[in-house]
């Protein structure tokens, strides 16, 4: 589909630029190709920014050992099954989700987290820098341990995501363009048994029909969508309307926007009413548990909810996966006493 | 690597057209003796031949069963067409397929050829696209289906590391063209149909000349 777009090109990263005219061109193109695949044009005034490739990092005026170093961040982005049994007690690696070395908009893009952080965080409910944002994925997508603060591993992440997101001014006030996974309209009825047909039918070739994905020579070729070798009760998204603006936005892989709005929240629901390790938030009981998380968080996942199937009670288990603790010293309030 | 029984279910019910083949033992040493009618063209060895000018013959040595299987099915139903394959596909009974992909499959994997003449900028995107895939076009990279290596992952995605470049060119160009199209749901025509003409030579080439196996 292609759409007449109004985009006036008026992101603040490509305003100030000497090559205004040029860059506005690619950043046209760069809407244009997104507009093919399905995705909406920008609003008027939303920030745009094509984040650098790692080919563009070769040619940058960095110093060497930033290079280095940024590329190790984008290896154990890639790559992050190097760290399986140290930080991570899963098959996940950073770019099961964030498709596309975490430069794709519409798959959680990861720079916006280096010009918005730190900043308040509803989830833990106080303020996060960088680090602390990339500790809650070790902790909950990667059912893990995150690397210590102030770590090689961390500094590597960190400069990573602030590369991706060179130019971009810091705080910016403007929207960004195709930030987080946007969820499509909610149905007003989602059902599991769909869910579950249209699952077997598009998704079970690579992610098995048990979820359990596929690994070659312990290396992840596709994640686990949910089970023991999956994401934790914890991550974002286990909450409906994320799955579900996941998968509207990249799946099948190679096809997104290709399953309408019913489909890809039929098998949200489905994919978030099976079982997957602990949430490291539990308290010893799921309903107390639910109590304390509900209204940041599983108010809008299907955690300590009876399946509509079989009667069993979401969550309800001391399961965790791989995982030798149920939480990782990082999580912990902060209070700036 | 974990066998899922399940996903071996779903595949059968998925991939074939029907659940009969998945349940055909393959026997390595009589698909030997089946296999005499696929040498002239696959080699005794099931190395194939790179064929610069003509029609390159893919190497099958190494290869999952399933895969070489279901192709010898799609053959015989017409799901997939080659005027060369067809009449060979045709002589096989059920019985058969199943042999002569066990005894291609138990063969060690042989290198490809048909990329020794690509410069150094060529293969620097065959490989891009081969590892990283170039998401500015959303092409996805071969490896996040192919699997570590490009050497395969499970009974769909077959190894293309090692295959030759006449073969990967060909077929790269025949799921563009919309004339190959047995893929599940579209997978690899998708990502094809994004690829230019020289996209498709880069990558075969530079796969051509990478190891079919782990170290």
């Amino acid at each position: 589909m292609i759409r007449t777009l109004t985009y006036a090109a008026l992101s603040g990263t490509l305003l100030f630029s000497a090559n205004a005219t040029a860059e506005d061109k690619t950043t046209q193109q760069y809407i244009d190709t997104l507009a093919e695949l399905g995705y909406p044009a920008p609003e008027e005034n939303e920030l745009v920014h094509i984040p650098p490739t790692m080919e563009d990092l070769e040619d940058a005026k960095l110093h060497p050992e930033l290079k280095r170093v940024i590329r190790r961040g984008h290896d154990l982005f890639t790559n992050t099954q190097q760290l399986r049994g140290e930080n991570v007690f899963n098959n996940m690696n950073c770019s099961s989700c964030h498709l596309g070395e975490g430069r794709m908009p519409f798959s959680a893009p990861i720079w916006p987290a280096a010009v918005t952080l730190p900043g308040f965080r509803g989830k833990n409910a106080h303020v996060n820098n960088l680090e602390e944002r990339i500790a809650g994925c070790f902790t909950y997508s990667m059912n893990g341990k995150p690397p210590e603060y102030g770590s090689d591993h961390m500094v590597a992440l960190s400069a990573y995501h602030q590369w991706l997101a060179k130019g971009v001014p810091v705080y910016p006030q403007q929207p960004i363009y195709g930030r987080g996974f946007p969820a499509p309209e909610r149905p007003e009825e989602l059902s599991y048994a769909r869910g579950e047909a249209a699952f077997q039918e598009k998704c079970s070739v690579c992610h098995g029909n048990d979820g359990g994905g596929l690994r070659v020579d312990g290396q992840t070729v596709f994640p686990a969508t949910w089970g023991d070798m999956s994401n934790n009760w914890g991550a974002g998204i286990v909450r409906v309307f994320t799955a579900a603006g996941f998968i509207k936005n990249n799946m099948p892989l190679g096809q997104p926007n290709s399953l309408d709005d019913q489909e890809a929240w039929d098998i949200a629901y489905y994919m978030s009413s099976q079982e997957r390790p602990q949430d490291p938030r539990y308290t010893g009981d799921v309903k107390e548990t639910l109590e304390q998380t509900r209204e940041p968080f599983h108010k809008h996942s299907m955690y300590g909810r009876t399946r509509e199937t079989d009667g069993h009670v979401l969550g309800d288990h001391r399961n965790l996966g791989d995982k030798p603790f149920l939480k990782p010293d990082t999580v912990r309030p902060r209070t700036f006493e | 690597m974990k066998k899922n029984p399940g996903m071996l279910a779903a595949l059968g019910l998925v991939i074939c057209s029907g659940l009969a083949f998945a349940e055909v033992e393959g026997d390595a040493e009589r698909g030997a003796a089946a296999a005499g009618v696929c040498t002239a063209c696959h080699q005794a060895d099931g190395s194939g031949k790179n064929v610069p000018d003509g029609e390159s013959w893919p190497r099958l040595a190494g290869l999952d069963a399933a895969y070489i299987a279901k192709q010898l099915h799609d053959y015989q139903s017409g799901e997939r067409s080659n005027a060369s394959m067809m009449p060979f596909a045709n002589m096989l009974d059920e019985q058969q397929i199943a042999d002569v992909a066990a005894y291609y499959a138990s063969l060690p994997a042989t290198q490809g050829a048909g990329g020794e003449d690509a410069d150094e900028a060529m293969l620097k995107r065959g490989k891009q696209l081969a590892e990283r895939g170039d998401w500015s076009a959303y092409i996805v990279s071969c490896k996040s289906c192919h699997g570590p290596g490009n050497r395969g992952a499970g009974e769909v995605f077959p190894g293309i590391a090692g295959q030759h470049a006449g073969y990967i060119k060909a077929q790269l160009q025949a799921w563009k063209a919309g004339t190959r199209n047995n893929d599940t749901q579209d997978l690899m025509g998708s990502i094809a149909r994004r690829m230019s003409d020289d996209d498709v030579q880069a990558v075969a080439a530079w796969l051509a000349g990478q190891k079919p196996v782990a170290n």
